[in-house]
C-alpha cells in the first residue's frame, strides 16, 4: 500500500476549498465579505482555486467605514478587477446619514461596531443567504467555538449555546426564509499558517502590511495612525515612525507595529519571535473581556 | 510539517483544561497578552499560582458557570507538527459535542483521575472514541502527584482500562502515560518523579504517532461536490467534477464507474489552478475531468472500476442522538450522506446501548439525547456507501429534523 504525506498547509487549503464549494452548492446567493485584510485576500485566492477554470461564482462585499487606509481601497479595486469578480460596497456613512446607525463620539470613537448595521442591511437588501468570512478560531476566545457553517436568525444574531453540531465534513446549511449563514473556510488556520501560505503561494498584499513611515501616536500600549477623524488626547503627540500593520481593519482600530519587515519572510520571522497575539493590537477588542462575544451575538463578522 | 487533529475527553474535574493549558504553556504557545490576562484572572480568583485552566476559558456564559459548554478549538505547533485540539466538555449532557470533536480526530486523549481510576464516564468516552473510529487512543492517568507518583497506581488503572477496552477496541492503538498536568510531569517535559516510566511524554507521542495511514487509502472514492462549467471562450466545453478525495488514489487514465448510473468511463485529467496533477489522494480537493460526456451531478459517486461500493435503500446504522426531542420511530428525516441529500424514514430501533455495561438493551425503543442506538432506516433513493469502519466519509451520515432544520443525529453505517 502506498503512503502519502500532505503538508499542513496543503491540508488546510484542501479543507477551505471544500468549504467554499459547499457554499456554492448549498446556497443560492452567497457573498464573500472582503475587508482588504490578508485573511480575506487569502479567501479570494482560495476561491479562485476552488472554482478554476470557472470564475468565482459569488460577488465580494466590502463594508466600508469610510475611515480606510487609502492603500487598502486601491488594492481592493485592483484585486476585484484582476479576478473579474463583482464588487459591492456597503457604506457605514450611508447608514449614519439614513439614521440607521449613530456615530460614536469622543476619544475612542470608532465605526467598527457600526459595521454590523451596514452589514445586516446589505445582507437584507441583496438577499444574501450565506456570507463567507475570513475569521479564524485562533484569533479570539469567542471565535474558538465557531462552526464552519454558523447559523444566524432573522435578526442576524448568533446563539452560541444552541449551535448545530458539526460532524465530519457534513455541513447543514438548511434554514428558514430570512435566516442566513456565516461561513468561515479558514477557521482552522492560525496567523502563522496564513503567512506561510501567503509565502508559499506568492500572494500579493497591500503595501501597509510591510514597513513604511507614517504619522502615528501611542495610546494604551498600541500605536495608532494619525488621521483627521482621529481625536487625540492633549497628552498624545504625533510621531513619524517606521511601522507596519499586523491586521487591517479601519484606521480607528488598527494597531500598528514598529517594524522594519519588508518581505513576507521578514514578517514570518517577526511573528515567530513575537510574544503578543494578533488581536492584542486591536483596539476594538480592548473594550471589555467579552467584547467580541457581545459583538458576534449581534451579528458582527 | 503534518497536521494532527486530536480530541480530549475527561469528566468534570479530571483536569482536562489544566492539561491543555499545560500543553500550550510548556510548548511556548501562549502569548504575553494571554498570559497577563490569565495572571490577572488567577489573582482575582484568589489563586496563588497561574491557573492553567484559564487559558482555555471561553465564553462568558461558561465563565459564569465555571464549565465548558461547547467544543472549542485550540491550535499549537512544534517544529514537528501542527496540532488542532477539539476541546470537548466532559459532562454527560454534552455527549453530542464529544461526538462532534471526535468525528474528525486522528487521536483521542482519554483522561483519568488517578484517585478515582476508571469510572462510568471513562467507559462512555472510550466507547465514543471507538464508535467514531479514532485511530489512536492516548490514555493519560492524571494527578499522579496526589498518589505519590506510585507505579502500582498507574498499573492498576492501566489493567482496569485494558480489561474494558479490549471488548470495545480489538486491535486498537492504545498508549498509557502517567502525568500530572498541574505539576507538568510527562506532559511536555519528562518527569523527574516517575523514573519507573520511560515511554515518552504526551507531546512526544503526539509528535510521533504515524498518521499517514489514517485515511482509507484502498478504496477509490470521490463524491461529486460541485460541477464546474466555465462557459467561457477559453474553456468552452469544459465540464469538471469538483470534490474532495474520500478514499484511494486517483490517476489520469484510471478506469472508473459513476453511481447511481453505473456508467463506466476513464479519468482524463486531475485539474487544479496550479496545473494538472498525476495523482490525487485523501484529503485533497481537486477537479476531475472524464473521457466520456456523461450526466453527473452533485451527490453522485465516482469509484474505481473493480472496486464498487455497497448500494441500498435499507441502511443499518449506529446513531448518536443529539436533540432534546427523542427519535420518532416511523418519523421522516432529511439525510445527508457525503454530498448527497435524500429523505428517510426510521423503520426500527434494534437496541439502545447501555454505555457503562455495553449491554444492547433491545427492550428500549425510545432514543433520547446522548443515546447511542442501532437503527434501521429506509431512504427515498439508494445510497452508495461503505461501512464506517472501512471509510469514515462514505460510511457516515447525519439526520436533520425537517421542521427545525437542526442536525439531530450522527450515524455510522454498519
Amino acid at each position: 500500500m502506498s503512503e502519502y504525506h500532505l503538508t499542513h498547509l496543503k491540508e488546510l487549503e484542501s479543507e477551505a476549498i471544500y468549504v467554499l464549494r459547499e457554499v456554492a452548492a448549498q446556497f443560492e446567493r452567497p457573498v464573500l465579505l472582503f475587508s482588504g485584510g490578508k485573511d480575506s485576500i487569502v479567501l479570494v485566492h482560495l476561491s479562485r482555486k476552488a472554482f478554476y477554470p470557472a470564475k468565482i461564482p459569488f460577488p465580494l462585499l466590502h463594508i466600508d467605514t469610510g475611515h480606510n487606509f487609502s492603500e487598502t481601497i486601491e488594492f481592493r479595486d485592483s484585486l476585484a478587477r484582476s479576478v473579474d469578480a463583482r464588487l459591492l460596497v456597503g457604506s457605514v456613512q450611508d447608514s449614519i446619514d439614513k439614521g440607521r446607525a449613530v456615530e460614536e463620539k469622543g476619544i475612542n470613537a470608532s465605526r467598527n461596531v457600526l459595521q454590523t448595521v451596514t452589514l445586516l442591511d446589505a445582507i437584507e437588501t441583496y438577499k444574501f443567504d450565506a456570507a463567507i468570512g475570513g475569521a479564524r478560531r485562533d484569533e479570539e476566545k469567542a471565535r474558538a467555538k465557531e462552526r464552519f457553517f454558523s447559523h444566524r436568525d432573522q435578526f442576524g444574531q448568533w446563539d452560541p449555546k444552541n449551535q448545530r453540531p458539526e460532524l465530519w465534513y457534513m455541513f447543514n446549511g438548511k434554514k428558514r426564509m430570512g435566516e442566513h449563514f456565516r461561513v468561515f473556510p479558514i477557521s482552522n488556520w492560525t496567523e502563522m499558517d496564513v503567512w506561510q501560505y501567503i509565502l508559499a503561494e506568492d500572494i500579493e498584499l497591500p503595501s501597509i502590511y510591510f514597513t513604511h513611515e507614517r504619522d502615528v501616536f501611542y495610546r494604551d500600549g498600541v500605536w495608532l495612525a494619525a488621521a483627521p477623524f482621529m481625536e487625540m488626547k492633549p497628552s498624545e503627540k504625533v510621531e513619524y515612525r517606521r511601522v507596519r500593520c499586523r491586521t487591517v481593519g479601519d484606521i480607528s482600530c488598527t494597531g500598528l507595529t514598529l517594524s522594519t519587515a519588508d518581505t513576507v519572510e521578514d514578517i514570518i520571522q517577526e511573528i515567530a519571535a513575537t510574544r503578543v497575539t494578533e488581536r492584542g493590537g486591536r483596539y476594538d477588542d480592548k473594550r471589555s473581556e467579552a467584547a467580541m462575544e457581545d459583538r458576534k451575538k449581534e451579528g458582527y463578522f | 510539517m503534518e497536521l494532527l487533529r486530536f480530541t480530549t475527553a475527561g469528566s468534570v474535574d479530571d483536569g482536562k483544561s489544566t492539561l491543555i493549558g499545560r500543553l500550550l504553556y510548556d510548548s511556548k504557545s501562549i502569548f504575553e497578552d494571554q498570559l497577563d490576562a490569565v495572571k490577572r484572572a488567577s489573582i482575582q480568583k484568589g489563586s496563588e499560582h497561574i491557573n492553567l485552566a484559564l487559558f482555555t476559558d471561553g465564553l462568558r456564559a461558561e465563565r459564569e458557570q465555571g464549565i465548558t459548554i461547547d467544543v472549542a478549538y485550540r491550535y499549537f505547533a512544534t517544529p514537528h507538527r501542527k496540532f488542532i485540539i477539539a476541546d470537548t466538555p466532559g459532562h454527560i449532557q454534552y455527549t453530542r459535542n464529544m461526538v462532534t470533536g471526535a468525528s474528525t480526530a486522528n487521536a483521542a486523549i482519554v483522561l483519568i483521575d488517578a484517585r478515582n481510576g476508571v469510572i462510568e464516564q471513562t467507559h462512555r468516552h472510550t466507547f465514543i472514541a471507538a464508535l467514531l473510529g479514532i485511530p489512536h487512543i492516548i490514555v493519560c492517568i492524571n494527578k499522579m502527584d496526589l498518589m505519590d507518583y506510585r507505579e502500582e497506581v498507574f498499573i492498576a488503572i492501566k489493567n482496569d482500562f485494558q480489561a474494558f477496552a479490549t471488548q470495545v477496541f480489538p486491535g486498537q492503538d492504545m498508549r498509557f502515560i502517567p502525568i500530572s498536568a498541574l505539576k507538568g510531569d510527562n506532559v511536555v517535559k519528562p518527569s523527574g518523579n516517575m523514573s519507573w516510566y520511560a515511554n515518552g511524554t504526551l507531546l512526544h507521542h503526539l509528535e510521533n504517532i504515524p498518521i499517514s495511514q489514517d485515511h482509507d487509502l484502498i478504496h477509490q472514492r470521490f463524491p461529486v461536490q460541485y460541477v464546474i462549467r466555465p462557459e467561457s471562450e477559453e474553456f468552452h466545453d469544459y465540464r469538471g467534477y469538483a470534490g474532495r478525495v474520500a478514499g484511494g488514489f486517483f490517476h489520469p487514465g484510471d478506469k472508473i464507474v459513476v453511481f447511481p448510473s453505473g456508467i463506466e468511463s476513464e479519468i482524463t485529467s486531475i485539474d487544479t489552478l496550479s496545473g494538472p496533477l498525476t495523482e490525487a489522494h485523501p484529503p485533497m480537493s481537486v477537479t476531475l475531468t472524464l473521457k466520456d460526456d456523461i450526466d453527473l451531478s452533485r451527490g453522485d459517486l465516482i469509484t474505481g472500476a473493480g472496486d464498487i461500493p455497497r448500494e441500498s435503500c435499507d441502511i443499518v446504522a449506529r446513531i448518536c442522538w443529539m436533540n432534546q426531542k427523542p427519535l420518532q420511530i416511523q418519523g421522516k428525516y432529511a439525510l445527508k450522506h457525503t454530498t448527497k441529500d435524500v429523505r428517510c424514514i426510521i423503520q426500527e430501533v434494534d437496541y439502545v446501548l447501555n454505555i457503562s455495561t455495553l449491554k444492547e438493551q433491545t427492550e428500549i425503543k425510545t432514543v433520547r439525547m446522548n443515546d447511542i442506538a442501532l437503527v434501521r432506516l429506509r431512504t427515498t433513493k439508494p445510497l452508495f456507501f461503505d461501512s464506517y469502519t472501512t471509510n469514515r466519509i462514505t460510511g457516515s451520515l447525519i439526520l436533520i429534523d425537517e421542521a427545525t432544520n437542526e442536525t439531530v443525529a450522527a450515524g455510522m453505517i454498519v
